[in-house]
This record gives structure tokens, sequence and C-alpha cells, in this order.
């Protein structure tokens, strides 16, 4: 398997990501964001968390122009499958591959820390190697992760089982760090083949930094 | 000619640092305030007396990059 992983200006988990799937035996290759082109042969691209431009302006805003974006969004069109992760779900809401968008979190205040997540839907290759209502455990850091969408686009979402993870406590109740509607940390496309999470699965890979349940979540695209 | 951008989240989006400043004025006993919206300016200045294409290039600016249509609202005003 084939991972290419975005890096902007600002980005600062790319070799986090990189490692993550080193560690599943996928080959990785780290893409500039002045790149025009991706990579042939490719099976996924993940934008990778961070600050990209500083965040100025809105967080992901200024990303989305980026040389490499319209190459992005031309293979997330033709199918290919694109992960955004905390910044790269930002970048991925803003160029409006992934509906809704994240705001400051409600408290005002930037989140770093564990935090429990409840599988919502799993027909889907990112977390097919869950069940539903699984909890896992996750790092979050973040300053804008309150996702907002409107009342119509939300029952869209739960219409088309798009909704992926909420954030709960250790029992799977739900507990909301952000602010964010109905407590959603993770979404996808329609078609499913675009997925946007605010926590961090590449940093929850081994058992000693505190949890490794983002390998259940990131093999999932190995079997692709 | 300077055109003055105003972005605001839209009516119905929890404006959170308006909430916090909202609390804050109370807690300086400022009183009558019903609402806080913070917001944020653009100011751009345009080497162009134009005022239609103006408005119609900054309308452009905004719909593609100063604000995000899902969650914030915008206006502009043109000074000659």
């Amino acid at each position: 398997m084939k991972v290419a992983v975005l890096q902007f200006p600002g980005t600062n988990c790319e070799y986090d990501t990189v490692y993550a799937f080193k560690k599943l035996g996928a080959i990785t290759q780290v893409i500039w964001h002045k790149e025009e082109s991706l990579p042939e042969d490719i099976d996924l691209v993940v934008v990778a968390g961070g600050f990209s431009y500083g965040d100025y302006l809105r967080s992901g805003a200024i990303a989305k122009f980026s040389p490499i974006m319209k190459a992005v969004k031309e293979y997330a069109n033709n199918g290919g499958k694109v992960l955004g992760i905390c910044n790269g779900f930002q970048v991925l809401t803003e160029a409006r591959l992934l509906p809704g968008a994240l705001k400051r979190n409600e408290s005002l205040h930037f989140i770093s820390r564990h935090h429990n997540l409840k599988v919502v839907a799993n027909d889907n290759i990112f977390l097919e190697k869950l069940s539903v209502d699984d909890v896992i455990n996750v790092p979050i850091a973040h300053h804008d992760g309150n996702y907002f969408i409107d009342a119509e686009g939300l029952e869209e979402l739960y219409a088309n089982n798009q909704v992926l993870l909420k954030y709960t406590d250790a029992t799977g109740k739900i507990s909301n760090p952000n602010g964010s509607v109905d407590s959603i940390a993770g979404i996808c496309n329609k078609e499913k083949n675009v997925f946007g999470l605010m926590p961090h699965p590449e940093r929850a890979m081994e058992i000693l930094l505190g949890s490794d349940d983002g390998v259940k979540m990131l093999e999932g695209f190995l079997s692709a | 000619m300077t055109a003055i951008v105003n972005i605001s989240l839209k009516n119905g989006v929890l404006d959170s640092q308006g909430k916090a400043v909202h609390h804050a004025l109370d807690s300086l006993h400022f009183e009558g305030i019903k609402d806080v919206r913070v917001g944020k300016q653009i100011i751009l200045k345009i080497d162009s007396d134009d005022h239609d294409k103006v408005r119609a290039d900054v309308t452009q600016m905004c719909e593609d990059l100063l604000a995000n249509t899902v969650i914030e609202d915008y206006d502009i005003e043109l000074i000659k």
C-alpha cells in the first residue's frame, strides 16, 4: 500500500503519520504542497495535522489554494481515498471536499488530551475493522474542532451513515469537549472515500504512549 | 478605493467569543447589553475607481477565501 502525506508550511504531524503507516507496512511519501500532482498508483492521501499557514484567516482556509490541493480534489472526485486529520479535516471542509465547518472550541481553549470516541458507523473502509459502539481512546489537540453543520446537512449526514465518530466518556456516553454539533468527532463524504476527523489516530499507535487504538482505525485502509 | 469587509458568524451559529465578551462586560457591571457578536474586518486598498467592478471582485474574494459561507456572513462597504 502506498500513502502520500501532504505537507504545507506549518504542518507538524506529517512524520507521526509516516511513522503510523510505516508501522502498518505501508510505503509512505511526504508531498510538499507546491507539487502539482500526486505520485502515481497511490492508495491513500493523508492531509496531516498541524497549523497550515499559521491558521491565518481561518484554519485550513489558505492551504486549500495550495497547488497540490487541485490534484487532491481531482483524485478525490475520481474516487481516490483521502483522510484529513485535525488541520487536515479543516482543510478538507474549507476545500468543500467534506460538508460543514470547524469553529473555535466553545470553551475558547486549546484542548490537548486523550479522549474517548464512539464508533457510530463502520460501513466504510476507514472504520471497518471496528464495530459500531466500540469505544476507543485517541488524543485530541485542537483549538478549532467545534464541528458545525446546519440542521438539514446534519440530517443528510445521518441518513447516509456519514457520521463516523462521536466524543464520549469511557462508557460510550456522550461527552463533548469542544461544542461540536451532536458531539461529532469525524465524518466522511457521501461517496465514503473522503474522511475527516479532529482526533489523532496517528498519535495512538503505541501502548507505551498511552494507546494503540489508532492501529485499528488506520488498518482499515490497508484492506483496500 | 477602499473596500471594508465585515465578517461575522451567521445568525444561529453560536458565537463563543461574543458570549465570553458579553460575560466579561456583565462582570464589569455595564448594563443593558442584550447581545455581543465578535467578527473580523478586512480592509482592502484597491487601485480602481470602478465601483461595480470592485464590488464584484471583492464579492468573489469573499466567496472564495475571505469568508467561509458555511458559517459566516459578510458585507462590503466601498469608500472612495
